[in-house]
């Protein structure tokens, strides 16, 4: 009985690996990986609830009665050349990220701020600080 | 794995697998699109992105547990709530009420297009695809910002040492290449033209061409693709597909229909809606197709200058060196 529902757990499946790598992972490459891999299981969840038992492609032919739902068919076809748009936009943002930190991991990137917000700050530091200190708490 | 080679790879492979599930599921259309994007570009816009930021992974201090605990509790609660949902191919499931049995019964009679995706697609909600057309111009413009770079035109001598260069080490994958073009391009005509009676459209067909276009950029070289493809050629190919796409319509809009109803574009409601729809496919594929090409050879002109910055550097560096040995030579 429960086999019926076996589609959904393998995207659920698939979801959670996603979410799982764009959160533990520092590369920005992974993360979007894991993105990628997101975005799939929502393309497979929509194409496996289209889907009818006995039915054939929606391409109306004389001898057929039963097809699977068109509907989805449409929504996921256009959203698969966005979502490679959007990737595409993703990626040369990395790029960007790449020439200015020199470095797509987090960790690095997270370093470099922190030491460029404390130098800031010592600057500013007779000016104010008690702005400063407050941002430090932050 | 820290290898992010491998991992592209695998996301290649996995694309081309959710692919032929697709066909499975009886969704060729979008089978088409995963084949040529999954498997196909997003590989290589990986792939050049990795040859610019580098291949390893570095390994992380902090440990994964509370990661691993957020996405188990997220993955149970989303399987409690498959517990209702209705059973695989089961056809009186909710999604197949509404709307789909009227595309399925009367498009034939409505549209007079024997593929309901593309009928669905260009037609019924054609409003909404405007829209995502409207989305992947934007996304390219966004790259174009990010990425393009200002370029010194090139001396063709320079053009032929590199083609000469290459011509040794790829020899025989040129050649298929050279052969398997022509034929791709076609092929991307085809899916363009015939989306109306069999799967395809303007969203595969674009992505095909663009592929066979991004093919012969990997093979001769980002210069010579460009003497074939001219830039700002390719820009205005790109904004005259959403144009053309927003101009129809506009027609049905004076023709006195609403938005995007193409009965109205001539006398028989039939023949307007063919027309209709393959004016909207041509425009979709015009702009999908601009917008990849454009993607590419913006990471791909970047990452040229990035190699070429490198060794002006180390030329620079060897120039330095030179000059630092030359007096204790003496």
């Amino acid at each position: 009985m429960l086999m019926g529902l076996f589609n959904h757990w393998v995207v659920i499946a698939l979801m959670m690996i996603g979410l799982y790598i764009v959160i533990a992972h520092g590369n920005l490459i992974k993360k979007i990986v894991g993105l990628t891999l997101f975005q799939t299981s929502v393309f497979i969840f929509y194409i496996s609830m289209a889907k009818v038992n006995g039915g054939t492609a929606p391409i109306l032919a004389d001898d057929i009665i039963v097809y699977s739902n068109p509907l989805p068919h449409v929504l996921i076809l256009t959203a698969i050349v966005v979502g490679i748009a959007t990737t595409a936009l993703a990626l040369s943002l990395v790029v960007r990220i790449k020439e200015t930190y020199g470095s797509i991991e987090e960790e690095n990137i997270q370093h470099q701020d922190n030491q460029a917000f404390e130098q800031s700050n010592s600057q500013n530091g007779s000016n104010a600080p008690k702005g400063s200190k407050q941002e430090k708490q932050a | 794995m820290k290898d992010l080679f491998a991992v592209v790879m695998l996301l290649g492979i996995y694309g081309l697998l959710s692919a032929s599930f697709f066909v499975a599921m009886d969704a060729v259309d979008v089978a088409f699109t995963e084949a040529a994007v999954g498997a196909g570009i997003s590989t290589l816009l990986m792939l050049v992105v990795i040859s610019m930021t580098g291949r390893r992974e570095i390994t992380t201090r902090h440990k994964p547990m509370s990661a691993l605990l957020v996405v188990a509790i997220t993955g149970f609660l989303l399987i409690y709530g498959t517990l209702d949902m209705p059973y695989f191919g089961s056809a009186d499931a909710p999604i197949h009420g509404h709307v789909a049995p009227r595309y399925i019964n009367d498009s034939m009679q409505e549209i007079g297009v024997p593929n309901i995706v593309t009928s669905v697609l260009a037609s019924y909600r054609a409003f909404d695809t405007f829209g995502e057309v409207v989305v992947i111009f934007t996304a390219g413009i966004g790259v174009l910002a990010l990425l393009s770079v200002v370029r010194r035109p090139e001396d063709p001598e320079e053009i032929a040492a590199i083609n000469d260069s290459m011509h040794e080490q790829h020899l025989v994958i040129r050649i298929v290449a050279k052969i398997l073009i022509p034929f791709i391009l076609l092929f991307a005509l085809y899916v363009q033209f015939h989306g109306d009676f069999g799967p395809g459209g303007g969203f595969q067909a674009g992505v095909i061409f663009a592929a066979a276009i991004i093919l012969y950029t990997m093979l001769f070289g980002l210069s010579t693709a460009r003497t074939v493809i001219n830039q700002s050629f390719i820009r205005l190919i790109a904004a005259i597909g959403v144009l053309l796409y927003g101009s129809v319509g506009l027609a049905t809009l004076l023709s006195g229909g609403n938005f995007f109803d193409y009965n109205v574009l001539v006398n028989d409601p039939i023949a307007g809606q063919h027309l209709g729809i393959m004016l909207i496919e041509l425009g979709v594929g015009c702009t999908v197709a601009a917008v990849m090409i454009i993607i590419f050879f913006s990471f791909a002109a970047r990452a040229e200058m990035q190699l070429n910055n490198k060794k002006q550097r180390q030329d620079k560096d060897k120039d330095k060196d030179n000059k630092n040995k030359e007096p204790s030579s003496c």
